[in-house]
């Protein structure tokens, strides 16, 4: 890398920069800070704000740092008095039109101009003229505006236009009639849009549910995990004695980069829902009736053991919610294993599951999310890929945009995508037999025999678009999304999807629901593996035949809507004898079925791991106080496992009960993405059939989600769990 | 909701996008305004703009930007004739400002209003024409007239119907 070293002097430091850089990249790598508001590293440089103007030898004026390209021998002199004098000429400048109110301004006091007026400002203002005024602008339900703050520094612009991928904001009129807005009204509707928030440097753009609720010096920080997607978004929780006010992200560039979803940073709202379970709760008369905890965990015990007593252990079901933690997982699948039974389950949504000794150790996406962005051919099946996992579906487009990657979609419809992508829709064929015309079309292409039962297969000319897409570059990548995992013949299109990504040389991933399907393999919170993710010889019944059936008891494990959670309707629950929730919410169809009700906190109110898609394991603190009497979930299963006397059931932290189940994790031998690959089913172009398909809007997501005031307002929020 | 743009604008559009490389689309924005508008009795409606940025391939907020930035462009109904007085330098040390007095005192309207019955529309003060040895100045219609005087003016406004 000898060849694109550049060698400036910073303040009378030596600094390597590489060939290209502009100064601020070089400094901010160093730790030299230059002020700066228009400049962020995660997007193009409009260098329009000026607060970064330094000096530099032989230059005739100050330089924009972030726009100034480093050159061998270069001396940039950041805090001279000819520096310091055009930085501070600017702040004054920007101050002119900016109001004195950072009293009532929610962003006093984590503010960029608020501290760089502290450095860079004068004492007393020379400006004795009238200030502007701008009208404010509805930007929806999640952002607030006060546009008099703005200095127009343009970064939410360039996140529209750069990120999002369709720029709702823009820069009207000129001089000093220039102004922030949509121009005409309407809401910002995408699903990254109150990133915007974060990046203002001012006032002027808010967190609008958060609007005068707290100051930013009274609240307390704690790091975080999404449990919306299998991304595992790290985020910051802000609380306030004790209640979660606000969520912002946590930047990992391994991850979510600088960016949360609104979905991860709205989604909590569910926590204070007005159906959060405040005590534990027991049927006494057919009524659910408060009662203390020992009392509630005394007849969970005693209902699930009198079940078990009478027809046998197999008769208890436990489900499990895809976000619960590793923790939850971990001590669930130890008790029923512990009880005699295999039937746990929190593949709730999924309906086939015939094809699921092929599985993998763990689901995941089959590649770092650092290396989407470096993919060159894509083929995504399945998948609403923005409304499923919208940091994901950011990666994918970073890579159609930046790395000119060909993405490929297969979908019963279109999706608005706002990038180049070869979308092939269904509109009502069958996806199996399109699949089959792929991956012949694949063998084809890439002069490979084509596989046995497939060479029947007729080829379309979409069928060779979609195939030359994939095979585009060299490194490729198959994916399956939610709709696929939803599809009643899920295991064939599985199994074609692993042929196609071997003919291809693609990386193949499934992208699960939930925060933590991978998590829920890896602790045996399925029915035919064993904590660790070894196949069991001998499977319990999955989430679909448990509820086929009606057991005689259901243990009901984390945040769970009954029927919105389940792929059929929870016929089964309420003919069943005995039902124990352990959950943080009590929907009106849980609580007509539910015997016992032991409330325990969400992913905020209690420690735990998620195992991301990527097989990354990110463990958490508990943030927020827990709501009402309700108790850590693991803390709870520990418990339960006590009163039923299981031995091994000592832990003191959630730390120990993610070690225990870690270390039966035999990671790197147990992988086994891509197995069995070449047993695809050849005569996979079964009869149509009827209604396959199961949407799950972006805000239906899962329970928290669907408690969420503020995303309920937004146009995503109005939309219904049905058919496509 | 959405209206389509006549032929002529549309072929108008195309024109300018062929003399740019083809990923520049947005270079003809200018162009397709400026002919819209002149179809549309001299200003922008937002269905235009966005009729615009959908020929284009653009979203509509890069259209309202570049349509709200240059001063050609009306995004108001106006009047049918536009009027600009220069007042720069040069038209100033000769007597500018008497001269927009007069008009806005002749039409009974300030600067940057139309005349009730949409006859004529003085736009916000203009920047220099570039006219200056013909100072004072005025453009109508994207017709120059020099030297002006209160009388010269009157005959001017007077002749527009």
């Amino acid at each position: 890398m000898s060849d694109d070293a550049v060698n400036i002097v910073v303040d009378g430091v030596p600094v390597v920069a590489r060939k290209g850089q502009m100064i601020m990249q070089a400094t901010d790598r160093q730790g030299i800070y230059i002020p700066r508001f228009c400049y962020h590293e995660k997007l193009s440089v409009a260098a329009n704000c000026r607060m970064c103007l330094v000096e530099v030898e032989k230059a005739p004026k100050p330089m924009p740092a972030c726009a100034t390209p480093v050159t061998e021998g270069m001396k940039v002199f950041t805090k001279s008095p000819r520096a310091i004098s055009a930085q501070k000429a600017t702040m004054e400048f920007l101050l002119i039109n900016h109001p004195l109110d950072c009293p009532i301004c929610d962003q006093g006091g984590e503010c960029e101009l608020q501290d760089l007026a502290m450095g860079f400002g004068r004492d007393i203002a020379r400006y004795a003229e009238r200030k502007r005024v701008v009208k404010d602008k509805n930007l929806g339900p999640l952002v607030s505006t006060d546009m008099t703050r703005c200095i127009h520094c343009t970064r939410c612009v360039r996140f529209g236009q750069e990120i999002q991928g369709f720029p709702q904001l823009g820069t009207t009129g000129r001089g000093e009639h220039m102004e922030i807005t949509t121009y005409v009204e309407q809401s910002v509707d995408h699903e990254l849009s109150a990133n915007i928030v974060d990046l203002c440097p001012v006032g002027a753009l808010n967190n609008k549910p958060f609007r005068f609720r707290g100051r930013s010096w009274e609240m307390t920080q704690h790091a975080l995990v999404s449990p919306h997607d299998a991304v595992g978004s790290n985020l910051y929780a802000h609380v306030l004695r004790g209640q979660l006010m606000r969520i912002v992200p946590r930047q990992n560039d391994e991850i979510n980069e600088t960016w949360i979803s609104d979905r991860d940073r709205f989604g909590f709202e569910g926590i204070y829902s007005e159906d959060r379970v405040q005590q534990p709760l027991l049927r006494v008369e057919g009524e659910l009736r408060p009662v203390d905890w020992e009392t509630a965990l005394a007849a969970a015990v005693d209902g699930l053991s009198q079940a078990r007593d009478r027809h046998g252990p197999k008769s208890i079901g436990f489900l499990a919610s895809p976000s619960s933690t590793v923790e939850e997982f971990f001590l669930a699948a130890q008790i029923a294993r512990a009880l005699g039974t295999d039937n746990i389950d929190h593949r709730l949504r999924q309906t086939d599951f015939s094809g699921q000794d092929r599985d993998a150790a763990f689901p995941g996406i089959g590649v770092a999310l650092t290396d989407i962005d470096k993919l060159q051919g894509i083929l995504v099946i399945g998948s609403h890929l923005r409304a499923e996992v919208p940091l994901l579906a950011h990666r994918i487009r970073t890579a159609a945009i930046k790395g000119g990657a060909k993405v490929a979609f297969l979908n019963p419809q279109r999706f608005e995508y706002l990038f180049p992508a070869l979308q092939h829709a269904l509109d009502g064929k069958d996806l199996l037999t399109e699949m089959c015309g792929v991956v012949h079309a694949c063998a084809q292409i890439s002069n490979q025999s084509v596989p046995a039962g497939i060479a029947t297969a007729s080829v379309s000319d979409d069928h060779r678009a979609l195939a030359r897409a994939l095979l585009n570059g060299e490194r490729r990548a198959v994916f399956l999304g939610h709709l696929a995992q939803r599809h009643p013949a899920y295991s064939q299109i599985i199994a074609l999807a692993r042929v196609l990504a071997q003919l291809s040389g693609a990386t193949f991933g499934v992208i699960t629901e939930g925060a933590n399907a991978a998590g829920a393999y890896l602790s045996g919170a399925v029915p035919h593996r064993h904590s660790g993710g070894e196949p069991r010889s001998h499977a319990g019944l999955h989430a679909r035949s448990m509820l086929d059936s009606v057991l005689q008891a259901y243990v009901l494990l984390g945040d769970i809507d009954a029927p919105e959670d389940f792929a059929k309707g929870p016929a089964s629950l309420q003919r069943s004898e005995f039902i124990v929730a352990i959950t943080p919410h009590l929907s009106q169809a849980l609580r007509s079925v539910a015997h016992v009700v032991l409330p325990i906190g969400t992913f905020a109110e209690t420690s735990g791991t998620y195992v991301n898609c990527e097989g990354r394991w990110q463990s958490w603190a508990g943030a927020a106080k827990p709501v009402g009497e309700s108790r850590p979930g693991w803390k709870v299963l520990r418990v339960l496992g006590n009163l039923f006397g299981l031995p091994g059931f000592e832990y003191a932290t959630s730390e120990e009960v993610r070690d225990a189940a870690k270390v039966l994790c035999n990671l790197e031998a147990s992988v086994l993405s891509g197995a069995h690959a070449t047993e695809a089913h050849a005569d996979a172009r079964s009869a149509a059939i009827a209604a396959p398909w199961v949407h799950v809007p972006i805000y239906q997501s899962d329970a928290l989600v669907r408690r969420s005031a503020s995303l309920a307002k937004t146009n995503g929020g109005q939309l219904a769990i049905g058919a496509l | 909701m959405s209206i389509e743009l006549s032929a002529h604008v549309r072929g108008e559009i195309d024109l300018w996008v062929a003399k740019f490389p083809p990923e520049r689309r947005r270079s003809a924005v200018l162009a397709g305004l400026r002919a819209a508008q002149h179809e549309n009795n001299g200003f922008l409606t937002p269905d235009l703009m966005d009729a615009v940025a959908q020929y284009l391939g653009l979203a509509p907020v890069q259209v309202y930007e570049v349509a709200t930035f240059y001063s050609m462009f009306e995004t108001h109904p106006v009047g049918r004739h536009h009027v600009s007085v220069c007042t720069n330098i040069s038209c100033m040390l000769r007597g500018a400002e008497d001269i927009v007095a007069h008009v806005e005192k002749k039409l009974g309207i300030k600067t940057g209003e139309s005349t009730p019955d949409m006859r004529i529309f003085l736009k916000c003060e203009e920047e220099c024409l570039a006219a200056c040895t013909g100072g004072p100045m005025m453009m109508v219609d994207h017709i120059y007239h020099e030297h002006l005087t209160p009388e010269s003016v009157d005959r001017i406004l007077d002749e527009l119907t």
